[in-house]
C-alpha cells in the first residue's frame, strides 16, 4: 500500500497576528512554522497504514526551501521519501499548487512510483480553501472521501468514517486508488524519536521546480478582522472570586 | 442568476444557508438579476418556501433516484447540468463542510476558481472583488475572483441573515440530471447514530474549558463536576487533545469544533488565535488563569486571576450553598 501525503509549511501564530507592511504574508520575524494539525494527522496515518499494511510512504510539499524543515519531521515520523516542489516563498493559489503536486504524481509514476492512497489535510491551515485534494482526485479521475476520522483498508477497497450533521458518523465505501482528507483527531501523532530524527537528517530531499499553471484567484491584500475590543472586569484573586462567579452563572440563569 | 445551492438536513435549511441566500439575494439586486436556489437529496422540497422567502424567484429539485443519500460528486454533477441551460452568473454554496465539498467538485467539474468562505461579495467588470476568511476567522483575505460563472461559498455564521422584504411568487422546477455510476463512486453507505446521549458542544448553554493549566486527565474531574451542577459540557484545548488528557471531540478551536454559548469559562487556556476561532461566537467569556498578562484576558468579558485547581471547586461549593 504506497501513500502520498501532502503538507503545507505555515507560520504558527501565538495570541495575535501581525502582517507584513505590504499586507500580502503575515510577519514571521519571531514566529515558529508548523504544518496543519489535520496534515500532521495525515502523516501519522500514512505511517499506520504503511505499518500495516506494508508498502512505501512520501510526503510531498509546496513551497520554499525552509519547508524542507517540516519534511524531515515528516521523515522523522516515519515517512519514507520526501518531494520538494520549491518555489520563491509567494502564496500560491489553489489551482496552480494542485496542478503542480499533479505534475510531480505524473513525474514519479514515470519512475515507477504509484500510489494508492492520497491524503490530504481537511483544509490548509493558513488559507482554508478546502479544495486542492478534491481537484486532485478529478485530475486523477478517482474518488475524494473528504473530512474523515478513521479509515481501514482491505482488498483493493477504504472504508472510510466521516461526522454527520448532527453528529453521529456517515461512512463511506471506495475503491483505491482514492484520494483522502483528513481531520484532526483521527489518530494522535507520534512525537518522532531521536533515531527517527537521526535517520531523517540523512534521507535525500527530491527537489523540482514547479511552474505556474492556472489560477483565477489573485490576492489583493491580508487584513485582521475587526474585532470587538472587550474590557475584561476582574472579579477577584483566587477563592475568593468563587461567590462572583456563582452569582453571574445564577444570574444568567445557568443554574437553577 | 444568481444560483445558490442550499445545504439543508432532511429538509431543514441551516441558519448557514439562510444567511447565504440573504448574501446571494444582495449580490442578485446589486446586479439587477434574479436569485434562484437549488435543493438537493431526501427533504429537498421541504426548503421551497423558506428559500422564496429570502428572495428565490426559482427554487430547482434535483430529482434522481440514487439521491436519496449524500454523494458530494453527483451533487455537484447534477448542478454543474442544471447551469448548462441556464448559464448562472454566479453560483453560490454555503461555508459548511458539505456545501465547500461540493463547491469544490462543482469547481474541479468546471474547471473553474472557487473562493471558500467569503464574507463580503462585490462584482466588478471582470472579477469579482471579495473578502475570505482564512485561518479558521482569525484572518481575512482580499482577492479578486475570475470565472465564468464565479464560484464562491458564504463563510458560515459571520453575516446575518435577513428574509426578503417582498419575497417573489413561489415557483418550483424539477430538473432530472443524468448522472453515471461514477458520479456515485462516493455516496453515504450507512449512517451510525450518535453513541451517548451526553450534553453536546454545540447546544451545550454553558461549557467549561480546560487548557494545558488543567495539567492532567484528573484534573478535568472538578471541571466536571461544575458542568454537572450548571448541566454543561466540557470543552478543551489543542494542548489538552495533544497529551491525550481528553478526546479530540472535545477540542474547540481551527481545527477542533465551533461553539457559542451562553457562558464559556476557559480555564487554564492562554487564549491562542487557533482555539479563540472556535470560542468567540460565546456570549460572555470567563478565564480562569495564574497569569494576570495571558492574552486571553484581552478577549473574555470577565476574568478571575487564580491557580484553577482551587477556584472552580470553590465555584461549585459556592452554587451548592445558594
Ligand atoms: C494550524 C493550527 C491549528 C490549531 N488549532 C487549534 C485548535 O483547534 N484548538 C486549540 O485549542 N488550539 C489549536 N492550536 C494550538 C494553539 O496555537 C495553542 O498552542 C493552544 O491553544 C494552547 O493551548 P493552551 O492554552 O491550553 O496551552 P498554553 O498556551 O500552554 O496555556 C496554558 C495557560 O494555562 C495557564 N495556567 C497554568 N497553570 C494554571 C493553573 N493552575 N490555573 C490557572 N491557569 C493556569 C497559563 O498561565 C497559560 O495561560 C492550533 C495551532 C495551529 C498552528
Ligand atoms: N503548498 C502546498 N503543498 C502541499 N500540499 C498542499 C499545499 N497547499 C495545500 N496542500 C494540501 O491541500 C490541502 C487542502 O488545502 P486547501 O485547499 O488550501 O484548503 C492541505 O491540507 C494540504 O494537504
Amino acid at each position: 500500500m504506497d501513500v502520498l501525503v501532502c503538507i503545507k509549511r505555515v507560520p504558527a501564530p501565538g495570541s495575535k497576528i501581525i502582517l507584513t507592511d505590504d499586507e500580502l504574508m503575515i510577519n514571521t520575524k519571531n514566529l515558529g512554522f508548523a504544518i496543519s494539525p489535520h496534515e500532521e494527522c495525515a502523516v501519522e496515518e500514512a505511517v499506520q497504514i504503511k505499518e500495516t499494511h506494508g508498502g512505501e510512504t512520501t510526503v510531498l510539499t509546496l513551497g520554499a526551501d525552509v519547508s524542507i524543515e517540516q519534511l524531515r519531521g515528516a521523515l522523522a515520523m516515519g515517512i519514507d521519501n520526501a518531494v520538494l516542489l520549491e518555489t520563491d516563498g509567494q502564496d500560491w493559489e489553489p489551482i496552480p499548487t494542485a496542478n503542480a503536486i499533479l505534475k510531480s504524481i505524473a513525474d514519479q509514476k514515470e519512475n515507477g512510483r504509484i500510489f494508492d492512497a492520497y491524503l490530504f489535510g481537511n483544509e490548509s491551515a493558513d488559507s482554508g480553501g478546502y479544495q486542492v485534494g478534491v481537484r486532485i482526485a478529478h485530475a486523477l479521475d478517482i474518488p475524494c472521501v473528504t473530512g474523515i476520522k478513521s479509515i481501514e483498508l482491505a482488498d483493493g477497497k477504504a472504508i472510510a468514517k466521516r461526522e454527520a450533521i448532527g453528529g453521529g458518523w456517515e461512512i463511506y465505501e471506495v475503491d483505491l486508488p482514492a484520494v483522502f482528507t483528513v481531520k484532526e483527531g483521527i489518530n494522535l501523532p507520534r512525537y518522532p524519536s531521536l533515531p527517527g530524527r537521526m535517520r531523517a537528517k540523512k534521507k535525500p530531499i527530491e527537489t523540482s521546480t514547479p511552474e505556474v499553471v492556472g489560477g483565477g484567484l489573485e490576492k489583493v491584500r491580508l487584513k485582521s478582522p475587526v474585532e470587538q475590543g472587550s474590557d475584561v472586569e476582574i472579579l477577584g484573586h483566587g477563592t475568593e472570586a468563587a461567590e462572583k462567579v456563582a452569582e453571574l452563572i445564577r444570574e444568567m440563569g445557568l443554574f437553577s | 442568476m444568481i444560483l445558490a445551492i442550499l445545504d439543508h438536513h432532511h429538509g431543514a435549511i441551516q441558519s448557514a444557508s439562510l444567511e447565504m441566500l440573504t448574501a446571494a439575494r444582495g449580490l442578485a439586486e446589486t446586479l439587477g438579476i434574479e436569485l434562484e436556489a437549488v435543493a438537493i437529496g431526501e427533504g429537498a422540497e421541504a426548503c421551497v418556501e423558506t428559500a422564496v422567502s429570502y428572495g428565490a424567484s426559482t427554487v430547482h429539485l434535483i430529482e434522481h433516484d440514487q439521491l436519496d443519500r449524500y454523494a458530494p460528486e453527483a451533487w455537484a454533477r447534477s448542478v454543474a447540468q442544471l447551469s448548462e441551460d441556464s448559464s448562472p452568473e454566479a453560483i453560490l454554496g454555503v461555508g459548511t463542510e458539505r456545501g465547500n465539498e461540493v463547491m469544490a467538485h462543482l469547481a474541479a467539474v468546471m474547471d473553474a476558481p472557487l473562493a471558500a468562505n467569503c464574507m463580503e461579495i462585490t462584482p466588478g467588470d471582470e472579477t469579482y472583488f471579495v473578502t475570505r476568511v482564512r485561518w479558521g476567522g482569525s484572518l481575512l483575505e482580499e482577492a479578486n475572483l475570475s470565472g465564468d460563472p464565479k464560484l464562491l461559498t458564504v463563510a458560515a455564521h459571520v453575516l446575518s441573515a435577513a428574509p426578503a422584504d417582498s419575497p417573489p411568487a413561489a415557483n418550483t422546477s424539477i430538473f432530472s440530471p443524468e448522472l453515471d455510476e461514477k458520479a456515485f463512486r462516493v455516496r453515504v453507505k450507512e449512517l451510525v447514530k450518535p453513541e451517548t446521549d451526553k450534553v453536546s458542544l454545540t447546544d451545550a448553554k454553558i461549557i467549561i474549558g480546560g487548557g494545558r493549566g488543567v495539567g492532567s486527565s484528573e484534573g478535568f474531574e472538578p471541571l466536571e463536576e461544575l458542568a454537572a451542577l450548571t448541566g454543561g459540557a466540557i470543552g478543551c484545548s489543542r494542548a489538552v487533545t495533544n497529551h491525550g488528557w481528553r478526546p479530540h471531540a472535545d477540542q474547540i478551536g481551527q481545527t477542533g469544533g465551533r461553539v457559542a454559548p451562553d457562558l464559556y469559562i476557559a480555564c487554564g487556556i492562554s487564549g491562542a488565535i487557533q482555539h479563540m476561532a472556535g470560542c468567540k461566537g460565546s456570549k460572555v467569556i470567563l478565564a480562569i488563569n495564574t497569569d494576570p498578562d495571558a492574552s486571553i484576558l484581552g478577549k473574555a468579558n470577565y476574568a478571575v486571576i487564580g491557580d484553577l485547581h482551587e477556584v472552580i471547586p470553590a465555584i461549585s461549593e459556592a452554587l451548592r450553598n445558594s
